[in-house]
């Protein structure tokens, strides 16, 4: 691997490429590394129709493939491997991955989130087969059908209301008796037909064959046990940011995101967060691929300044 | 070199191949399957004939997908003589990936 560059990415998401295409067009060396194929959360969305330009949609997995080819074409590099210790303060920056260290004149962190998991048995072998973590991407799968949304905080209303309009009956499973969800989603979750509340509910189980069957809850103020048929079941528990390697080197905030305001830039200079890993309100494909352009100008800022 | 594993094979190009292979089982509709795909074809162009790769679709193969055990899959096994270790369920990296085959090798 070369062992310098102007700009390291630290993932190869939607952000991670669209800071590589406009930092290499902007004329700076520039390595992605990423750790298994490029696209991160994007990648097992099988149909994105949230992304303008793709009028019939486009699979997460090819669009990434597509970023990836989009940034290389102007001669971004791109590494899989893996990232296991980081050196941010310090003049270059280096990066140790698991083919040896790289230094950067910047970094940018595009790390992304995953969904928090149930961290139940055969949770991970379900995915795609019963159990999902997003409603918008996959709610269509369950037309017709009966799901479950495991959450009682804001994002869970919103994945009930939307699958309430797909799917034959949405049970919303939660760990307590009332939800944190604000008051216009609690009117309208009470309005529609179709979503029925299941309070104090501690999911225990997955049932499954080779699909989901339902879920196994005990009633958490009885300790009554029962069982809840259903097709699919939305895990709307919250996200966790991927920032374990950080270290403590930069600021974030309380639910672990890193802060830097529109401008990507972080506590640190020369380091950049763009996509799901920074604080923001809306986190998208589309704005994910914001952040690493706007970071690139940022970069640019940053780098005429050093020289 | 990846090629397509079935019934009428496996012995010929795993258990008696006369060199270690690695075998993937998959599925169309497995999302994380996908991301491995890429993975498997830089090894392959890294290791050559050194470590052929196999891929078993356990939908055409549900007979081979029983007898290895893939309830849960990507799965992989790395078949030496005949002989598998331990599987790998689902590797988050392609280190993660290239270190349990080379834990094996050794």
């Amino acid at each position: 691997m070369e062992k310098r560059y102007d700009v390291v990415i630290i993932g190869g998401g939607p952000a991670g490429y669209s800071a590589a295409l406009y930092c290499v067009r902007a004329g700076f060396s520039t390595l992605v590394l990423e750790m298994l194929s490029a696209g991160g959360q994007m990648s097992t969305t099988t149909q994105v129709d949230n992304y303008p330009g793709f009028e019939d949609g486009i699979d997460g997995f090819e669009l990434a493939e597509k970023m990836q080819a989009g940034a290389e074409r102007f001669g971004a590099v791109s590494e899989f491997a893996e990232v296991t210790g980081l050196q941010l303060a310090s003049s270059p920056k280096i990066i140790s991955t698991s083919s040896g260290d790289v230094e950067a004149r910047t970094v940018v962190l595009a790390t992304g989130a995953a969904p928090r998991k149930l961290e139940l048995a055969d949770e991970e072998e379900l995915i795609g087969r019963g159990v999902a973590y997003c409603a918008t991407c996959d709610g269509m799968y369950y037309k017709d059908k009966v799901v479950a949304v495991a959450g009682g905080g804001n994002s869970a209303a919103a994945d009930a209301l939307t699958l309430s309009k797909i799917c034959k009956k949405v049970y919303l499973v939660h760990r307590r008796d009332s939800l944190r969800a604000g008051k216009g989603y609690l009117d309208a979750l009470t309005q529609a037909k179709n979503i029925e509340f299941v309070w104090n509910a501690q999911i225990d189980r997955l049932l499954h064959e080779e699909k989901l069957t339902g879920l196994a809850l005990t009633d958490r103020v009885t300790g009554k046990q029962t069982t809840l048929a259903c097709d699919g079941v939305f895990v709307a528990i919250g996200r966790v940011p991927n920032t374990a390697l950080l270290d403590g080197q930069l600021a974030l905030d309380a639910q672990g995101y890193i802060e830097a305001d529109e401008s990507t830039r972080t506590s640190l200079p020369g380091v950049f967060a763009a996509g799901d890993v920074r604080t923001k309100p809306l986190r998208q494909i589309v704005t994910a691929a914001a952040d690493g352009a706007v970071a690139s100008k940022y970069i640019e800022e940053y780098l005429q300044r050093q020289q | 070199m990846i090629q397509t594993i079935t019934k009428e094979n496996f012995a010929a190009e795993v258990e008696n191949a006369g060199r270690p292979v690695l075998v993937e089982l998959w599925a169309p509709w497995c999302v994380y399957c996908r991301r491995l795909t890429p993975v498997l074809e830089r090894l392959s162009d890294k290791l050559g004939d050194g470590l052929p790769i196999g891929k078993i679709n356990i939908d055409d193969e549900p007979e081979l997908g029983q007898k290895l055990d893939a309830s849960t899959i990507p799965t992989l096994y790395l078949y030496q003589n005949g002989q598998h270790g331990e599987k790998l369920v689902a590797p988050s990296s392609q280190a993660q990936l290239e270190e349990w085959i080379n834990g094996q090798m050794a």
